[in-house]
C-alpha cells in the first residue's frame, strides 16, 4: 500500500510540473504587455522600462520560471497587475465561496444519484427504471444557468424564500452564506446528478449480472440486501471516477452559474483576469486547479483500493 | 417420500420451451447425476430447485423438497431454504465469489443470516467449515480476498458457503468442468465426503460421463430439456439402453481413426508399422499435397504458392523429395517390424538429438523415449524435413518479475517455463500435459511469438522467432496457427465468417485479391467440413461445435506446417468434441499439419497424438510416446494426471465391483 501511495505521489508531482511548465509558456506566447497594459498606450518607454524590470518582465525565461515556481512553494503567488493585491489573497477570498460551493453541490449529487441509480438498476425495465431513466435525460439536456433562472424565479421572486444573487460574506453568519450557496449548488448539481445516476446505474446493472450476485443470493440471502451489500461496492469504481472529474469541473468550471448568481468565486476571477491580462493571477489560480485536480485524482485512487482489494497490489 | 420431488417440470421463455415435463427424485443421502450435453436444461431444472431462475423463465408443474411446494413458496419462504435446507455450487469458481469481500465474510454471511448467530461465533463457524474443505487457517485466514486463491481453492470457498450449515440437498453445478483433472478429483472427494458426513443429498450436474458414473448412485440423462432416461448409474450406463445414452457414451470413449495408428489401437499392435508411430503419414501427406497443388492451387493461383517465386521453387523441391520418398518411406514401413533397431540406430548415428533432444529425461524413463525418439524419427526420415525439424525449441526460459517488496530492491523473479527443450518434425501430432498454472499456456504464447522467452531459442520452420524483430515474423507467423479454447470469445461477433476466416491472409506478402480470398476462405470452410456459402454469416448462427471448425478453418487458411491448440475442445459437449477430434486428425492425415495440443485432457491427448510431455512447474518432466506414457506414468506429474484422470470403463468396474 505505501509502495501504491508513493507511485501516485510522484505521478501526481510530476503532473504538477509537467502543467506548471505549459501554463507559463503558453501566458508567454499570449500577445500583450502587462507594463504596457497597466501603464496605458501614452506610456513613456522610461516609464515602461522601469515598470518592466520592476514586475521581474526584462529577466531571463527559465529564470522568470523558477523565481515563480519558487514563489508558489512558498505561498506568494505574485502581486496582481490590476488588483495590485497578493494573487494569494484574492485566491483565498474567491476560494471560500467556490470550494464550499463545489462541496455542497457535489454532496447533493452524489446524495440523489447514488439512489436513484440503484433503485432504477434493481426496477430493470419496470416503470420506475423508465421514469428515473426519462428524468435522468432531461436533467442532462436542461442547460444549468437556464434552471439556475427557474430556481430564482421560484424560491427568490415568488417564494422569497432565499436571496437571488450575491453573497453576504462568511463574516455575515453561517446561516446567510449557506443560504446564498443553496441555489447555486442545486442548479450545479442537477447535471452532475442525472449523468452520476445513469453511470450508477449501468455499473449496478453489470454487477447484478455477475456470478457472485447468484451466489449471495443461493444463499440465502433477500435480493435487496444483495443490492446494498454485494453489488454496490462493485459497482462503485466507475462511479468514483465520475465523481472524481465532476469534483474537479465544479472548482473552476462554474463561471456561468457564479455570474448569474453574482458570486465572487474562482471562476469569475479567472474570467476577470484573463479580460484584463493580468497573467500573474490567471496563472495562480490555473496552478492551483492543476494541484486541486492532482489532489483530487489522488484521493480517487486510493478510494479505488479501498474498495476494491484486487487493486491493492498492483502498484 | 423423497427429499427432493419434480414432476412434470416445464420451463418456456415466451413461447420457447426449456424444459418440457421434467421428473426426477432424489432422497436423502443419495448422489443423483444429472448428465446431459449444453442446452439439454440441466442446470434450468437446478435453478428451477433453487428459485433463482432468470426473470423471463416461466414455470410450471411440481416441485417438492422435503415436503415444501417450491414453485408456490414466497420468496420469503425461499430466502429460508436457501443455503440453509439447500446449497448450490456452480461451475466457474474464479467468479463465483464477491472479489471485495474476505472469504470470511462469506462463509460466515450465510450461517449470520439464518442463524441469527453474533459476528464472532458465525466467523468462528466459518473457520471451522474452512478448515473442513481444506483451507487451514495458518495459510488461509478469514482475512483473505478470492483473488488471493487460486481457482481450486476458491472452488473449496464456494463448497464451504455451500454446505456451512449442513444443508439437506446440495447442489452442484458443473462443480469441477473448470479445473484440472488432478483438482477435480480432489474437489469431487471432497463433494463425497461432506454428502456422506451430513447425510446430504446430492444433485451433481455434469457433461461428463465419466464423472457421473464415479460418483452418483442414479443418473438421469437429460437431453433438450426431456429426460431420456434415468435410473441406477452402474446398469443404465453398461446396459445403454435408451440410444442417447448409448451415443453419449460412445462419443466419451471416441478415439478418432487416424489411419494406421487404429490398426495398433484395434489391433494386435505387434507389427511394426502399428508401433511407429505416424508422426509424418508420408503417404498421406504425399498424395494430399501434390495432388491439391496440381489441382486447387494451380487453378485458383493461390498466392500462397505462386507469389513466391523463392519459396515457391522450395516448395516445389520439397514436393519432389515427398514424392520420391513415398516409395522408401513405404518400404520403410513394411521392413519396419523386423528393422526397428536397425533404423533407429541409423538414424541416431545421423543425428545424435533425434526428436526429443534437448529433453532431460523423467528419470528411469529415458531410456524408453530414447527407444521411442528413434523411431519416431525413422518414420520421420520419410520427408525432407527430417534434417530440420519443424519446431525447434531450446533451453528456453520465461521469468515474470514478482511483486516489487521494495521500491529499491530488484524484484525477484517466478520462474514459469524452466529450460524447456523439445523438437516436434513435420506432421507429427504432440501432446503437452500438465495442471493447471504449470507454464504450458505461457510456452505456447513463446511458439507463437506472443511472448519472448528470457532465455533460450524457439526455431519455426527455419524461422528464430524468439529473436526476430515483428515485422520479419511474418513467414513463421504463416507457418503456425493457434487454435483456442473457447469458441465464442475468440471470434468479433460483428464480422462475417469470410472476414474472420480470412483473418491470417493479411500475412502473405501480397494481399489476395478479394476473388481469390474467397476462395481461399471457400476451400478452408470445405476442408473443415462447412458449406462455402456460409462465409456470408455471423458467428452467432454456428453452434459451438461449428465456431471451433470456423476457427480451425482459420488456422488452416495460411497452410500452416504446425498448428498450437489451447484446449481446443475442452469448452465442447462430448459428442462435438468427438467430431472435432476426428477433423483435427482427418487433416493432420491430409494436409499433413503437425499439432501441438495443450490440455490437462488425457483423453484428449490419447486420441489426437502421438507424443506426449507432461509438464510440472515449467519443466518437462517426462516425454515418449503418448500410450506408453499414460500407460506407465513413471515420473510423479504424469501419475498424478492418469490417476485423476475420469475413465468411464475404470468408474463403471469399480461400481460394479462394489455391488458385488
Amino acid at each position: 500500500m505505501s509502495a501504491f501511495l508513493a507511485r501516485r505521489l510522484l505521478i501526481g508531482l510530476v503532473t504538477v510540473i509537467v502543467a506548471s511548465i505549459v501554463v507559463f509558456a503558453v501566458l508567454e506566447i499570449v500577445p500583450g504587455d502587462p507594463a504596457l497594459l497597466m501603464l496605458g498606450m501614452n506610456a513613456t518607454p522610461e516609464a515602461l522600462a522601469t515598470l518592466r524590470s520592476q514586475m521581474g518582465l526584462d529577466q531571463p525565461i527559465p529564470v522568470r520560471y523558477l523565481s515563480w515556481i519558487g514563489g508558489m512553494l512558498m505561498g506568494d503567488f505574485g502581486r496582481s497587475w490590476t488588483y495590485s493585491s497578493p494573487v494569494i489573497d484574492l485566491i483565498v477570498e474567491r476560494g471560500i465561496v467556490s470550494l464550499p460551493l463545489a462541496v455542497i453541490s457535489l454532496i447533493l449529487s452524489t446524495a440523489i444519484a447514488i439512489p436513484v441509480g440503484i433503485f432504477a438498476a434493481s426496477r430493470r425495465g419496470r416503470a420506475a427504471d423508465a421514469i428515473s431513466m426519462g428524468a435522468t435525460q432531461v436533467g442532462v439536456a436542461i442547460p444549468n444557468f437556464w434552471f439556475a433562472l427557474l430556481l430564482v424565479y421560484v424560491f427568490a421572486v415568488w417564494l422569497r424564500l432565499l436571496p437571488a444573487g450575491g453573497f453576504p460574506g462568511w463574516g455575515a453568519g453561517i446561516w446567510p452564506a449557506f443560504k446564498a450557496l443553496i441555489m447555486p449548488a442545486i442548479a450545479l448539481a442537477l447535471p452532475q446528478a442525472a449523468i452520476l445516476a445513469r453511470v450508477t446505474r449501468s455499473a449496478m446493472l453489470e454487477v447484478l449480472g455477475e456470478d457472485y450476485i447468484r451466489t449471495a443470493r443461493a444463499k440465502g440471502i433477500p435480493r435487496r440486501k444483495v443490492l446494498w451489500r454485494h453489488a454496490l461496492r462493485n459497482a462503485m469504481i466507475p462511479v468514483l471516477t465520475i465523481l472524481g472529474l465532476q469534483f474537479a469541473f465544479l472548482l473552476a468550471g462554474t463561471i456561468i452559474i457564479e455570474n448569474v448568481f453574482y458570486l465572487p468565486g474562482l471562476g469569475r476571477l479567472v474570467f476577470q483576469a484573463i479580460t484584463q491580462r493580468d497573467l500573474i493571477v490567471v496563472e495562480g489560480v490555473v496552478m492551483l486547479l492543476v494541484a486541486s485536480v492532482v489532489i483530487v485524482n489522488l484521493v480517487v485512487d486510493i478510494l479505488y483500493a479501498v474498495v476494491d482489494p484486487r487493486l491493492r497490489v498492483k502498484a | 417420500m423423497s427429499l427432493l420431488e419434480i414432476e412434470n417440470l416445464r420451463l418456456d421463455i415466451g413461447s420457447l420451451p426449456i424444459l418440457k415435463g421434467v421428473s426426477l427424485s432424489l432422497e436423502q443421502g443419495e448422489v443423483m447425476g444429472l448428465v446431459g450435453e449444453s442446452g439439454s436444461g440441466k442446470s434450468m431444472t437446478a435453478l428451477a430447485v433453487m428459485q433463482l431462475l432468470p426473470i423471463a423463465m416461466r414455470a410450471s408443474g411440481r416441485i417438492t423438497f422435503d415436503g415444501i411446494d417450491i414453485l408456490g413458496a414466497p420468496e420469503a419462504a425461499m430466502n429460508r431454504l436457501r443455503g440453509n435446507e439447500i446449497g448450490m455450487v456452480f461451475q466457474e469458481p474464479m467468479t463465483a465469489l464477491n472479489p471485495v469481500k474476505t472469504i470470511g465474510e462469506q462463509v460466515a454471511e450465510g450461517i449470520r443470516w439464518h442463524t441469527r448467530a453474533s459476528r464472532a461465533e458465525a466467523e468462528e463457524r466459518a473457520r471451522k467449515m474452512l478448515d473442513r474443505v481444506g483451507l487451514p487457517e495458518s495459510k488461509f485466514p478469514l482475512t483473505r480476498y478470492p483473488h488471493e486463491l487460486s481457482g481450486g481453492q476458491r472452488q473449496r470457498v464456494v463448497i464451504a458457503i455451500a454446505c456451512a450449515l449442513a444443508p439437506k440437498l446440495l447442489i452442484a453445478d458443473e462443480p469441477t468442468t473448470a479445473l484440472d483433472v488432478v483438482l477435480q478429483k480432489q474437489i469431487l472427494e471432497l463433494l463425497r465426503d461432506l454428502v456422506d458426513e451430513r447425510k446430504m443429498g446430492l444433485l451433481l450436474i455434469s457433461h461428463d460421463l465419466a464423472v457421473v458414473a464415479d460418483m452418483s448412485d442414479r443418473v438421469t440423462i437429460m437431453r433438450h430439456g426431456e429426460v431420456m432416461e434415468a435410473g441406477e448409474t452402474a446398469r443404465t450406463l453398461t446396459q445403454q439402453a435408451h440410444p442417447y445414452t448409448r451415443q453419449l457414451a460412445l462419443a466419451s470413449m471416441h478415439v478418432p481413426d487416424r489411419g494406421r495408428k487404429d490398426a495398433a489401437i484395434g489391433g494386435a499392435a505387434t507389427t511394426g508399422a502399428g508401433l511407429v508411430p505416424p508422426p509424418l503419414t508420408p503417404p498421406h501427406k504425399g498424395e494430399g499435397n501434390v495432388g491439391e497443388t496440381a489441382s486447387t492451387h494451380s487453378s485458383t493461383k493461390s498466392p500462397l504458392r505462386d507469389e513466391e517465386p523463392a519459396s515457391a521453387a522450395e516448395d516445389a523441391h520439397a514436393r519432389l523429395e515427398e514424392k520420391g520418398d513415398i516409395s522408401s518411406t513405404n518400404s520403410s514401413e513394411h521392413t519396419a517390424s523386423s528393422a526397428t533397431g536397425t533404423i533407429r540406430e541409423g538414424v541416431s548415428s545421423k543425428s545424435p538429438s533425434p526428436l526429443w533432444g534437448g529433453v532431460r529425461g523423467g528419470g528411469n524413463n529415458t531410456s524408453s523415449s530414447e527407444g521411442v525418439s528413434g523411431q519416431a524419427v525413422s518414420a520421420g526420415q520419410g520427408v525432407s524435413t527430417a534434417s530440420r525439424p519443424l519446431l525447434s525449441v531450446r533451453n528456453v526460459v520465461r521469468d515474470y518479475p514478482n511483486r516489487r517488496t521494495s521500491l529499491f530492491r530488484v524484484p525477484d523473479v517466478f520462474r514459469a517455463v524452466d529450460d524447456v527443450s523439445f523438437q516436434i518434425a513435420g506432421g507429427q501430432s504432440v501432446a503437452l500435459v500438465g495442471r493447471s498454472g504449470c507454464g504450458k499456456s505461457t510456452l505456447a504464447r513463446m511458439i507463437l511469438a506472443l511472448d519472448r522467452p528470457t532465455s533460450g531459442s524457439i526455431n519455426v520452420d527455419g524461422h528464430e522467432v524468439s529473436a526476430l524483430p515483428e515485422a520479419q515474423l511474418k513467414p513463421a507467423r504463416r507457418s503456425m496457427q493457434v487454435v483456442f479454447q473457447d469458441p465464442y470469445g475468440s471470434f468479433n461477433p460483428r464480422h462475417k465468417v469470410e472476414r474472420l476466416v480470412a483473418e491470417p491472409l493479411h500475412l502473405l506478402d501480397e494481399a489476395p485479391s478479394p476473388a481469390e480470398r474467397r476462395e481461399l476462405v471457400a476451400d478452408a470452410l470445405d476442408k473443415v467440413g462447412l458449406k462455402p456459402s456460409d462465409m456470408g454469416k455471423y458467428p452467432h448462427e454456428f453452434s459451438g461445435g461449428q465456431r471451433q471448425r470456423i476457427s480451425i478453418a482459420r488456422a488452416i487458411i495460411t497452410r500452416p506446417k504446425l498448428i498450437v491448440a489451447d484446449e481446443p475442445v475442452s469448452a465442447l459437449d462430448v459428442s462435438i468434441r468427438a467430431q472435432v477430434l476426428d477433423l483435427f486428425a482427418d487433416l493432420n492425415a491430409r494436409l499433413g499439419v503437425a499439432y501441438l495440443f495443450i490440455t490437462h485432457d488425457l483423453t484428449v491427448a490419447r486420441a489426437i497424438t502421438d507424443e506426449v510431455m507432461v509438464m510440472q512447474e515449467g519443466r518437462i518432466v517426462e516425454t515418449g510416446r503418448t500410450d506408453e506414457v499414460l500407460d506407465h506414468p513413471q515420473s510423479d506429474a504424469a501419475k498424478a494426471l492418469v490417476e485423476a484422470a475420469p475413465d468411464l470403463q475404470r468408474a463403471l468396474e469399480r461400481r460394479l465391483a462394489r455391488l458385488g
